[in-house]
């Protein structure tokens, strides 16, 4: 086990394309780090070149303090797990988790031993003499990571190891990932583009666009103090609405009238002539169910519902508005950016299950300002973010991972 | 109904070009069968009236064929496992790497391919001799693997070509030098790619009948193939035709045996399962 740690690292092609800016990021002993970003951010690059398939351009990979960018990947130590699972077909289960063992030429009898080992942790021991051919999807998967536990390795690295299951499987494996991190403690590297395996799995998520490294925390960290619109959009499902504002005498102008932005976070803004104000769907309650006492502190207004989705736990309502043109065109290159595309400029709550409303007609909402992220038109940096805010759920969760 | 029509089309199809392909072959077998001094007589039939040994006999017990047997097997297994082992780097070479002439190399092996051998009988035959090798094996194994080789190249890239590059690298992070993930996944992978090139490049030297002809001259190095040609009966006075077929018959079974056991490695889909899919 080791801690890996990044400085700088730059992946420039051939064409000058850099695909990893000058990424530098410390993952200490045991940690369980997710990097995330939409395709094309560099995430994957990121981790092949910390397994060495990949040739760092610039700056200094270690790895338990020793500088490995020379290094063969088979000097590394380190174990990985491809999106396709990459097994060897002409191999049968046994083989191919024993397959790291036999190049090292460890004795037989500890080879079988660790390799029933790894399949009883991975319920695979009815399938140890099948060829992988014959397995489904998901035993296939933990075949992959079976060969990645026997290795002993420094780290694990996983290479969006989910993305080929479906749905129900995905949620099960995610799970399964997460005890075997916790049982076997070993330093953790996964990529992945999706925000939910992101914000479920591992200890802190490192995001990255364009090759840019853009902010690393913890789950709660990233949602509830996002460093710029990119991470504010990209981190929550459904994502955060964004909406046109402006900030005039402690005052802030929405496209559903006036607030008052005099509390301790918006009053750092000051006075912006336009402002993308970002407020999460779950910010958003139903007038009629919030109590009275509540209910003065916050905006009420009404809106036009289009379309409303009951979910059961939840209700999700559709408010479609219109923005300045300026603004739409930022949102547009977001939304590109994200690898999503909205359709129209449209308002998404998330109202408690039991609310009433219903789509085409007109309701009344509530929000609190205070919770209103602002960021900046031009640069889409979050003006209302409090770096040093510290969350007790990941202070405790620190702990019992410690003992 | 129209689907049963369909099909029997097909089986009408396939027992026509069946009977079309195997005809020659039954003449041969047939032939090969027939008494040496009477099979010209009498009214001729298509099998012979009695089934005599003689033919084999003859074959087998003279020289001639014996010592050619020896040269074929002896030249072809040479050449096949020279060309595979030589055809299977290169063709890894340009199925994964970069490397300045690729392009020429991939064209100039299918120049050679298209060479007319007859060409280059006449050169050899001279340079043969002033090196000494003339009427020796390495003089039949030399040429064989030069006109071998680009085919061999060619289908083994392919074959390269299909296994995914995440197999090799789940190979050296797992610990494999670039030897060991080549031998123990790339080559077992590429299997039926290198039994197809075997038995491709096998039978050419097999079957291969102008060199072998004219660059030998004794029992030495002279194939099969070529000996048949000097066959001639047991006197001068029979006709020859029933030992050169029983000689045919012996030399096409090993090439019917070996495609019988190799069929089954020679199938595509073995990559089945390596990734989704």
């Amino acid at each position: 086990m080791a801690a890996i740690s990044m400085r700088n690292i730059v992946k420039r092609y051939s064409d000058g394309f850099p695909a990893v800016n000058d990424v530098s990021l410390d993952i200490a002993d045991g940690e369980f780090v997710i990097l995330v970003g939409p395709s094309g951010c560099g995430k994957s690059t990121l981790l092949r070149m910390i397994v060495g398939l990949e040739d760092i351009t610039s700056g200094d990979l270690l790895i338990g303090g020793v500088r490995m960018n020379q290094k063969a990947p088979r000097d590394r130590n380190l174990a990985m797990v491809f999106q396709n699972y990459a097994l060897y077909p002409h191999l049968t289960v046994f083989e191919n988790i024993a397959f790291p063992m036999r190049l090292k030429n460890v004795p037989n009898d500890e080879v079988t031993r660790r390799v029933n080992e790894a399949a009883a942790l991975l319920q695979l021991t009815e399938h140890l003499q099948r060829k992988p051919a014959h397995l489904s999807g998901g035993q296939r998967q933990r075949v992959a990571m079976g060969r990645a536990i026997v290795r002993q390795a420094d780290a694990f690295l996983f290479d969006e190891p989910l993305s080929n299951l479906d749905a129900k499987l995905r949620g099960q494996m995610r799970t399964e990932i997460a005890r075997l991190q916790h049982q076997l403690g070993t330093t953790t590297v996964y990529v992945t583009h999706d925000q939910t395996e992101a914000m479920t799995l591992g200890d802190r998520i490192a995001v990255l666009r364009k090759g840019l490294l853009q902010q690393v925390g913890t789950a709660r960290q990233l949602y509830e103090e996002p460093v710029n619109l990119f991470v504010a959009g990209f981190i929550g499902s459904p994502p955060m609405n964004f909406l046109p504002g402006r900030i005039r005498n402690g005052e802030a102008e929405t496209p559903f009238g006036t607030v008052s932005a005099a509390g301790p976070r918006l009053s750092k803004v000051g006075d912006q002539d336009l402002v993308i104000l970002g407020l999460r769907p779950e910010y958003f309650e139903d007038a009629r169910l919030v109590e009275p006492a509540r209910r003065d502190r916050g905006k009420t207004f009404t809106a036009e519902v289009d379309v409303t989705e009951w979910l059961g736990s939840q209700l999700y309502a559709y408010v479609p508005y219109d923005a300045p043109s300026e603004i739409n065109e930022r949102l547009e290159e977001l939304e590109r950016e994200l690898d999503s595309e909205q359709m129209r400029t449209q308002l998404v709550v998330a109202l408690d299950a039991s609310s009433r409303i219903h789509s085409g007609g007109r309701a009344e909402l509530w929000f609190d300002p205070e919770r209103m992220h602002v960021f900046d038109a031009a640069t889409g940096d979050n003006l209302t973010r409090d770096p040093d805010r510290v969350f007790e759920a990941d202070e405790a969760e620190a702990e019992a991972n410690k003992a | 109904m129209g689907d049963r029509k369909a099909s029997n089309w097909w089986t009408f199809w396939g027992v026509l070009i069946l009977v079309w392909a195997l005809f020659p072959l039954l003449w041969m077998v047939s032939l090969s069968f027939k008494d040496p001094d009477t099979f010209r007589s009498a009214e001729p039939t298509f099998f012979p009236k009695t089934w005599v040994w003689d033919n084999y006999k003859t074959v087998f017990t003279d020289s001639l064929f014996t010592s050619a047997f020896r040269n074929s097997v002896g030249i072809s297994l040479i050449a096949t496992a020279l060309a595979v082992i030589v055809a299977m780097f290169a063709a890894y070479a340009i199925a994964r790497m970069n490397f300045p002439g690729k392009k020429l190399l991939l064209s100039m092996a299918l120049a050679i391919a298209m060479f007319p051998q007859a060409a280059l009988v006449g050169p050899l035959f001279n340079l043969w001799r002033n090196l000494g090798i003339y009427d020796t094996w390495i003089g039949l194994i030399i040429p064989y693997l030069t006109f071998a080789l680009p085919l061999s190249i060619w289908t083994m890239s392919a074959f390269f070509r299909q296994i995914p590059w995440e197999m090799e690298q789940a190979a050296q992070v797992d610990g494999a030098t670039a030897w060991q993930a080549f031998r123990k996944v790339i080559v077992p992978l590429a299997a039926p790619g290198v039994f197809t090139t075997a038995i491709l490049t096998f039978f050419f030297c097999w079957n291969e009948f102008l060199l072998a002809i004219s660059l030998t001259s004794t029992d030495r190095a002279r194939t099969v193939p070529a000996a048949l040609s000097f066959f001639t009966g047991a006197s001068q006075f029979q006709s020859p035709i029933t030992y050169i077929m029983a000689a045919s018959v012996v030399v096409t079974i090993p090439v019917v045996i070996l495609v019988l056991i190799f069929q089954r490695r020679i199938m595509a889909g073995l990559t089945a399962g390596a990734v989704k899919g």
